[in-house]
């Protein structure tokens, strides 16, 4: 069997499971449950063979398959539209990720009462977009999966979220819902406008983005549409100034949404702007890069002070996201092979960590329905095992020796070191104030003497210990071993144009 | 003279009078059951046109049935078929004289088939008044209701007068060409035009505003919210389908075949009318509280993405606009049958009566929000497809600040639509009891969804076809073109 049918299963299986649930009347909410369950085990199990059986070694693409979608005619000419999936060593940690976070997710999310049907239909539709982006070979198809992963969010926030309330006033979900979604699609304005004049350019009429990337774009063409795709997708990817969405709209949306949002989404922003960006416009990301570092850093050193500020548990995470996506936007801006290596390993690290730490917000939240940190204390005493998960994801955060955020911002500072310390020292000032919101949060809300408010507080449930699990043997995983991800990710930074 | 030719619009002039007859002679017939029998008339006519496929022959010089032609046989006898359909239960309950409405709209297919059939001006004009006086009866046939005589009379005179400037901007064209078959003012402007220079920009210029009228665009849109929101509801869909699709398809032909060789002396213009109707009638849409007008924006914004298709106009754009107009008219027909339905169950046609419609009747709260969703053109639907191609085809021809304009105007139309998705997804309704709908319109939207499906997920079929229709109306621009006149 063709292998690439593998890649073709991780975005069918969720539609299948759409089609099979929507065939389920919706009082059956627990035949649903299940469904959602196999899926989501399947996919995981899925994306946990494509990453075992990619042979770092070969390198390149590989699981390649090819679908003729739209071609011969008007401007299209042979493979003018293919659905062209294959994945090389950096979407591979990515399509793990996604596996490793909808399980989680559905775990997480198995106690939704409300519309669950709804629920987890939008939720798959949402996860095969994201199989999409990072698997696509193909500017359209691409760009058709980015939108996709985006077109449930929406609803997803708007029904199932919860508003905040600070007060004297109140940020309601459908706020966060709707600046979420204009943000996102917004940002896509400018990759359209990239992707017609890509196609232009080019002249090859076809959207392949293996025959694109042979293409030599003139350097002025290169200069002037190289920030179309970084502004597009750096929108995604929380690029200061235009990460406002983030922090609200993860705070807004229910937990296994900001999981998913907070862990995989922001990273196809990430995710786009080296497999288009800086694939196909090696000058212009040369050219660019220096910005890029400035917004990078200042999003990191921004997101982590304002971090520092917030008393709501999920606007830290949040804003937290912002800082570590900054990490990650400095390491793509070193254009060297360690850098860039670290941001993808950021990418994955901070995916899981984020998506356990909104987990657990999120298991509290559903017991007290209050994220106050400064109303909580003592916790621990009544939650020992939702302590420990927490603080394993804070720590990882904040760079501990033998989690998996470690290795990550550890390549990334060496990288930043090499081309611009002044940008490396300030990394790690942001890493240093990680430290301190982090180490609040644990002292203030789990720490110390018990708030005898929370004495009736019980452990999380046992699905949720599970989904939190399956988080931490990932982190831990890639604290003491990163090997396999170093292995597959390294060769295929290396064969990037213009790293060196 | 091939007599033979007009087969399909001998069935449906015939099926029209059949229709009213029947409803003279027969008062007791149901009155639902005259949509279906107008219904199969026009479908029946589909069927017979698919005879003509690969034919390329003119009937006297005036007509010419090709791959165009038959094309657009099939597409406008498919909205005439769904528009009786989704007329049934409306007329039923609320208006006078079916026989004559469904006749009408038989009628109004004929106009607009012969549009994109006509090879010459006049032709084209009286198809043109055809379709025109038939919705302008349909749009005032609610007889007792104020709102509906008013937009009536607004669209006739409006119309009236659009079509005097069309008129004077064809006596210009053939005073200095000589002719009116589109192929022979072609030919004429490919020789020396300085002479007249003036005369024919002047008759350009009217005759785009003319049809700027027709399909609607800003500046000469001032008919259509008020004609939307008086008209009865089916036809507030039918308008907002054939008068664009046949509007276009003149549009596209006459441009194709007459105005090509001149395009830089109208490009500019219909570049800047396409970028003003989609700015204005996207942010306008944005203030609106009625559905009707709602979607009576939202198609002058439509109406600015399809200019972009003539702007830009090359072999490929054409297709890509033919392309972009039939996923456009299935999407909006399918939200403008949801939206009937809902007034048909409640009478109510405010957004914010549309509170918590997903709870109140699921599956048509799901199927406008996909019409919805593909209108702002979002993946999986046909609307992403479509409008992804149409702008591809304009960066095509250095128009690359217009594409760009379109896409962030589809954006910013995305935002209305989200409106009306959070009143029915978000908001609790006012009452919880569920919405029956009827079966028959049930079937209408299902059908009509999954045709926003397959286009929005595998076009190549319709693609295909398209192309092998709109090479007809650029195969003067391309190769030998032949002088012609008016016939014997």
């Amino acid at each position: 069997m063709d292998s690439g049918w593998l890649l073709f299963a991780t975005i069918a299986v969720p539609l299948a499971a759409c089609l099979t649930m929507m065939a389920i009347p919706s009082q059956y909410k627990d035949a649903i449950r299940w469904v959602a369950l196999a899926a989501g085990f399947t996919m995981f199990v899925l994306s946990v063979i494509v990453f075992a059986v990619y042979n770092y070694k070969d390198g390149g693409l590989q699981f390649d398959l090819r679908l003729p979608w739209l071609e011969d005619v008007a401007f299209f000419q042979k493979d003018g539209i293919t659905l062209h999936l294959a994945v090389d060593g950096i979407s591979v940690p990515l399509v793990l990720l996604t596996g490793i976070v909808i399980l989680s997710g559905v775990f997480i999310s198995w106690n939704i009462e409300y519309r669950n049907k709804d629920f987890f239909i939008l939720l798959m539709l949402l996860v095969s977009g994201v199989f999409g982006v990072f698997e696509s070979m193909d500017l359209f198809f691409l760009f058709f999966f980015y939108e996709l992963a985006v077109l449930p969010m929406y609803l997803l926030i708007g029904v199932w979220g919860a508003s905040s309330h600070f007060g004297t006033y109140t940020r309601t979900k459908e706020y966060g819902a709707m600046k979420l979604a204009l943000y996102l699609v917004g940002g896509s304005v400018l990759i359209f406008i990239g992707i017609f004049a890509v196609f232009v350019e080019a002249d090859k009429g076809t959207f392949d983005l293996s025959v694109l990337g042979q293409v030599t774009y003139s350097e002025t063409f290169q200069k002037t549409f190289f920030p179309f795709f970084l502004l597009g997708f750096g929108v995604l990817a929380g690029l200061w100034p235009f990460h406002t969405w983030s922090p609200d709209g993860h705070v807004a949306a229910p937990t296994a949404v900001s999981m998913l949002h907070a862990g995989v989404l922001m990273k196809l922003g990430a995710f786009g702007i080296i497999r288009v960006g800086m694939t196909l416009f090696p000058e212009g990301a040369q050219f660019w890069a220096p910005a890029l570092l400035v917004l990078g850093t200042t999003g990191a050193l921004y997101g982590a002070i304002s971090a520092m500020a917030q008393r709501d548990l999920k606007y830290v995470v949040g804003y937290s996201s912002v800082s570590h996506m900054g990490y990650v936007l400095m390491g793509l801006a070193t254009l060297n092979p360690i850098g860039v290596n670290g941001a993808v390993l950021q990418m994955f690290a901070h995916g899981v960590m984020t998506a356990l730490m909104f987990a657990m917000v999120g298991a509290v939240y559903d017991q007290t329905h209050v994220r106050d940190m400064t109303i909580f204390g003592g916790l621990s005493q009544r939650m020992p095992r939702f302590t420990a998960f927490f603080a394993i994801a804070g720590l990882s955060s904040l760079g501990l020796p033998g989690l998996a955020g470690f290795i990550a911002e550890f390549n990334i500072f060496v990288g930043l070191f090499k081309e611009y310390p002044v940008f490396g020292a300030l990394g790690i000032l942001a890493a240093a104030i990680t430290a301190v919101y982090i180490l609040r949060m644990l002292a203030m809300a789990f720490f110390g003497p018990l708030n005898e408010k929370w004495a009736h507080l019980k452990e999380m449930r046992l699905l949720e210990q599970v989904g939190g699990a399956i988080l931490i043997g990932f982190i831990v995983f890639m604290g003491v071993w990163p090997d396999p991800f170093v292995d597959r990710i390294s060769q295929s930074v290396l064969a990037l144009p213009g790293i060196s | 003279m091939d007599w033979s030719l007009l087969a399909p619009e001998y069935i449906l002039a015939g099926w029209a009078a059949m229709v009213v007859s029947v409803d003279l002679f027969w008062g007791r017939l149901r009155k639902d059951h005259l949509a279906y029998l107008a219904a199969t008339g026009a479908l029946v006519a589909t069927l017979v046109s698919l005879v003509y496929v690969n034919e390329d022959k003119s009937f006297g010089n005036l007509i010419q049935i090709d791959n165009y032609a038959t094309f657009f046989r099939v597409f406008f006898g498919l909205i005439a078929f769904f528009t009786c359909l989704a007329s049934a239960q409306y007329v039923k309950d609320r208006l006078l004289h079916p026989g004559e409405y469904y006749a009408l709209i038989l009628l109004t297919a004929i106009g607009g088939i012969y549009m994109a059939a006509a090879k010459e001006l006049l032709t084209a004009y009286i198809s043109l008044e055809l379709l025109s006086f038939s919705l302008y009866v349909l749009t005032s046939y609610a007889k007792f209701d104020l709102k509906s005589n008013e937009a009536g009379l607004k669209y006739m005179l409006l119309g009236a007068f659009s079509s005097a400037i069309f008129l004077y901007g064809m006596s210009l064209i053939y005073g200095v060409s000589g002719t009116t078959s589109f192929t022979g003012i072609g030919e004429a402007l490919r020789g020396d035009t300085s002479e007249f220079a003036l005369a024919m920009f002047l008759g350009l210029v009217l005759i785009i505003a003319g049809l700027g009228f027709k399909v609607a665009a800003v500046p000469f849109h001032m008919w259509t919210p008020d004609a939307y929101e008086g008209a009865p509801l089916p036809i507030t869909a039918f308008i907002s389908a054939i008068s664009k699709a046949a509007g276009f398809a003149l549009f596209l032909k006459l441009f194709a075949e007459a105005f090509m060789p001149i395009l830089d002396d109208w490009r500019w213009m219909i570049a800047g009318l396409s970028a003003a109707t989609m700015t204005l009638g996207n942010l306008v849409a944005i203030q609106q509280h009625n559905i009707k007008r709602l979607l009576a924006y939202s198609s002058i914004g439509q109406v600015g993405f399809m200019l972009v298709g003539i702007a830009a106009l090359s072999p490929d754009a054409g297709s890509a606009l033919v392309l972009h107009l039939t996923g456009y008219v299935i999407t909006n027909l399918a939200a403008f049958v949801c939206v009937i339905i809902y007034f048909n169950q409640t009478g109510k046609e405010e957004i914010a009566d549309y509170a918590g419609l997903a709870e109140r009747a699921p599956f048509l709260a799901l199927c406008l929000s996909i019409a919805l969703f593909s209108l702002a053109g979002m993946p999986l639907f046909a609307g992403f497809a479509t409008k992804f191609i149409l702008f591809q085809a304009a960066a095509q021809e250095d128009l690359l600040w217009l594409s760009a304009l379109a896409v962030f105007m589809s954006f910013v139309s995305l935002y209305y639509y989200l409106v009306v998705i959070k009143q029915m997804y978000l908001v609790e309704p006012v009452e919880k009891v569920r919405l029956p709908v009827p079966r028959m319109e049930y079937a209408v939207v299902a059908v009509l969804t999954i045709g926003v499906f397959l286009v929005g997920l595998y076009p190549q079929p319709l693609f295909d076809g398209v192309e092998n229709a709109t090479q007809f109306v650029f195969a003067a621009s391309q190769g030998a073109a032949v002088a012609g006149g008016l016939g014997p």
